[in-house]
């Protein structure tokens, strides 16, 4: 055997390339690199940090405006209500005119009833009609015409509300009544319900639904157990903001449950209502009244502050039990 | 224990689009199929067919004979009963994010209805061991959500998830395209051990795979399906031409 | 629009690396054969000079080979002929090794008188050459019906060989004394035979390679 005139050897797999692969065609020309220390790119540099900073200082500052209004009318209300408020103020029914004490206790409990009428009747109507609109309706003509519907029904005045509610049911039924009151907020609580509704469906990734149908789960079933399961969280914030908006209408109610200075629990009666009380006591010439008012105003936005704050709690645990 | 598969003159439409053209091929039965083609061939169009879920598009139809075991899927049964014996694992793992990993597992036989503790929790064991991922999340089972595992064990849940129903047959859309080299080494050495138990058919781009898993291969091209043979015959001396363009990455 | 272009230059890089290999190859193989016709010892040095490039080369296209295996992932042909390569490279290798060998025979030869012998050495030398000839050609072309009739040639190869075998041991029982020119004549015999069985693997492994088929270690193939 003669010499070995030798190659890279035996092993060589990153050594001399056998394989002779052609330079890549094209630039051969090499720029010149950027200069990032040219003073026309350091005065770009600061520019971009200089409004970076601003816009962030008009974000900040646009919250602030938002918010402080708020912390305003709470505290104004703070001031002008919390004197009124004492222990007869939540256990009394109105006293007659001049009479010192007395309280709303009728009002808060009117307010629950028909409110809680409005969400039991609003919110499973709101929800099957979303469910429709996502799940069942698509492309079909009825679905088109739902949504309009439900966008004018959330243009509708709430004081017309009140008087075709007024004309449906008070007139036929011959007698004011919470029943009234609820069918009216309910009504307006169902298109932002279905809305909502709707929306959050569509943000349920198809290929869940697909996991369950490959699992031969039957449609009703997949929509119920993991649609709507899955897109609850967004759901229940939807119901939240129509429960807040309906909670503090005034005008709907002034046709339908008309107010009730005595206690009154039966639905086929006028009820009272705080925010009707409210409006009447705010527009009356005493002084006492007007107290009775403020008071009333804070409590009213204590009780929808409470009331999200409820669901939000209830939700979250909720969360975390099916999920972590 | 798995059936055979028996497909004849199967067409399928999305819209007009004619995506399925005169399918026939033998799956058999405790085998492992695998089915490759470019994007866009009708290979998840076909699987989809197995188990009806193609329908579940509104646009979608499909005619022809499938046949599994002794019944004729189309004409034979409801949606609903073929995807409870015809298991379907995706692409991308798709847990449901609201329920517990135990939850997720049982949801084939929970959502259908099914309540007894003793034998969910026997069943849900028993579909984690099958998936190989017991041992990882014995403890966790109730705590952990669906989706807080990593997407290889997502991905063996979802198998697991498919395995609790006890079907006959399992069908896998590019199962381990998402997921990295590891996870996908575990997962084919699943469907190696599953095999024996079930018939699986497993869609892939990944020819290696194909040619690691399964007894059998099918190209599919443009709708129709060109060659149907063992894996081995498939990937050393396929007949056809098209076949061969396509495995040496000819196209062109 | 072409796909794998890389892939398909390194292929073509292979097979003309094998080629020039095989070129070699066969060369020193002509050149024994004309050593042993005439005896020149200067023919028989350039045989040995050409051995160290062969087994270079040897090296060099298995590692080609390799590194396409490892990392291009081939398939169907591709597959086929990467495999084809490596065989036919073994054998290229060895038949550069026979012409190695028949050149020592000839130099061995020189030492002793040069007398007739009753075999007809050089045409079981030009049937070799032959072969070797046709499956190289074979294998530029992918021609699995030439690669065939190298096959069906393997038969005249061994029958000459067994012809010059029992022709030399009878004349070795006869004349002792021209026993050393028998032996070397038996030996290049057996060598020209061996290198007719490499070119028969080479075209056994053409076939493989264009039609998908084993046909070694069998009589004909499909």
């Amino acid at each position: 055997m003669g010499s070995d005139a030798g190659h890279a050897g035996e092993g060589a797999l990153m050594g001399a390339n056998p394989f002779h692969t052609p330079p890549p065609a094209g630039d051969t020309q090499l720029r010149p690199p950027i200069n990032l220390q040219s003073r026309r790119m350091r005065l770009n540099t600061v520019r971009r940090y200089v409004v970076n900073h601003l816009v962030t200082v008009l974000a900040v500052l646009s919250t602030v405006i938002v918010i402080v209004p708020l912390i305003a009318i709470l505290a104004y209300l703070v001031y002008m209500g919390a004197t009124s408020l004492n222990l007869a103020f939540f256990t009394k029914i109105p006293a007659p005119v001049g009479m010192p004490g007395g309280g709303m206790a009728n009002g808060i409990v009117g307010s629950g009833i028909v409110l809680g009428l409005c969400s039991l009747m609003g919110i499973p109507v709101g929800i099957a009609a979303g469910v429709y609109l996502a799940e069942f309706g698509r492309g079909k003509p009825l679905a088109g015409a739902i949504r309009f519907t439900a966008d004018v029904l959330n243009g509708v005045p709430s004081i017309v509300m009140g008087l075709a509610i007024y004309s449906l049911v008070v007139m036929r039924q011959h007698h004011f009544s919470a029943f009234a009151g609820g069918v009216a907020l309910a009504i307006m609580m169902v298109p932002t319900i279905t809305r909502t509704t709707e929306e959050m469906l569509a943000t349920v990734p198809h290929s869940i639904r697909e996991a369950a149908l490959g699992l031969g789960v039957p449609k009703w079933r997949t929509v119920l157990s993991v649609s709507l399961k899955t897109a609850a969280p967004g759901i229940i914030t939807g119901c939240m903001l129509a429960f807040a908006r309906v909670a503090g209408e005034t005008a709907p109610l002034l046709f339908t449950a008309f107010g009730n200075q005595f206690w009154s629990f039966k639905l086929t009666e006028p009820i009272a209502a705080l925010p009707l009380q409210i409006f009447v006591y705010a527009m009356s010439p005493y002084d006492e009244w007007h107290r009775l008012a403020w008071a009333g105003s804070l409590v009213l936005i204590v009780m929808i502050m409470v009331a999200v704050t409820l669901v939000r709690i209830y939700a979250a645990r909720g969360m975390l039990k099916g999920a972590s | 224990m798995g059936v055979g598969i028996n497909v004849e003159h199967l067409n399928a439409w999305y819209g007009t689009t004619h995506t399925l053209q005169d399918i026939n091929l033998n799956i058999p039965a405790n085998h492992a199929t695998a089915l490759i083609g470019p994007s866009g061939c009708g290979k998840s169009t076909f699987v989809r067919c197995l188990n009806r879920m193609h329908e579940t598009n509104p646009i979608a139809r499909a005619t022809g004979v499938v046949r599994m075991g002794d019944i004729d899927i189309y004409k034979d049964a409801q949606p609903v009963q073929i995807r409870r014996r015809v298991g379907m694992v995706f692409q991308r793992p798709n847990p449901f994010p609201t329920m517990s990993i135990y939850d997720n597992v049982a949801s084939g036989l929970k959502l259908n209805g099914f309540r007894n503790r003793a034998v969910l929790d026997e069943t849900v064991e028993r579909s984690l061991k099958s998936a190989a991922l017991w041992e990882e999340v014995k403890d966790d089972l109730k705590k952990k959500s669906g989706a807080s595992l990593s997407g290889g064990q997502q991905q063996r849940m979802c198998i697991a998830r498919a395995l609790a129903v006890d079907p006959e047959v399992l069908l896998m859309d590019e199962p381990a395209s998402a997921l990295d080299p590891v996870s996908t080494s575990k997962i084919e050495d699943l469907i190696f051990q599953l095999k024996s138990q079930y018939t699986i058919v497993i869609v892939t781009h990944n020819m290696q795979q194909a040619a690691r898993v399964a007894e059998n291969t099918g190209f599919f091209l443009n709708g129709k399906m060109v060659e149907f043979d063992s894996t081995h015959k498939i990937f050393t001396n396929p007949k056809d031409k098209r076949t061969e363009d396509y495995i040496t990455g000819r196209f062109g | 629009m072409a796909t794998r272009i890389k892939f398909q230059q390194n292929l073509d890089d292979l097979k003309e690396r094998l080629l020039i290999m095989a070129g070699m190859a066969e060369q020193a193989i002509q050149r024994s054969i004309e050593a042993y016709r005439t005896r020149d010892l200067s023919i028989c040095e350039l045989v040995f000079q050409s051995e160290p490039v062969i087994n270079r080369l040897e090296r060099e296209i298995d590692q080609m080979a390799l590194d396409l295996l490892a990392m291009e992932q081939p398939m169907a042909i591709d597959l086929r002929f990467i495999l084809s390569v490596i065989r036919i490279n073994a054998d290229l290798e060895r038949v550069g090794d026979q012409a190695v060998n028949i050149a020592v025979r000839v130099r061995e030869m020189g030492a002793f008188a040069n007398i007739d012998l009753p075999v007809d050495i050089p045409k079981l030398a030009s049937l070799a050459a032959a072969m070797v000839r046709k499956a190289l050609q074979a294998f530029i072309e992918g021609d699995a019906e030439l690669a065939q009739s190298v096959l069906m040639l393997d038969d005249q190869v061994d029958e000459l060989n067994d012809a010059a075998f029992y022709a030399l041991s009878t004349l070795i029982k006869e004349k002792p004394e021209q026993t050393p020119q028998s032996l070397n004549a038996l030996i290049v015999a057996r060598n020209l035979e061996r290198v007719g069985d490499h070119a028969t693997n080479i075209a056994e492994d053409v076939i493989f390679w264009v039609r998908g088929k084993d046909v070694r270690h069998h009589g004909a193939a499909v």
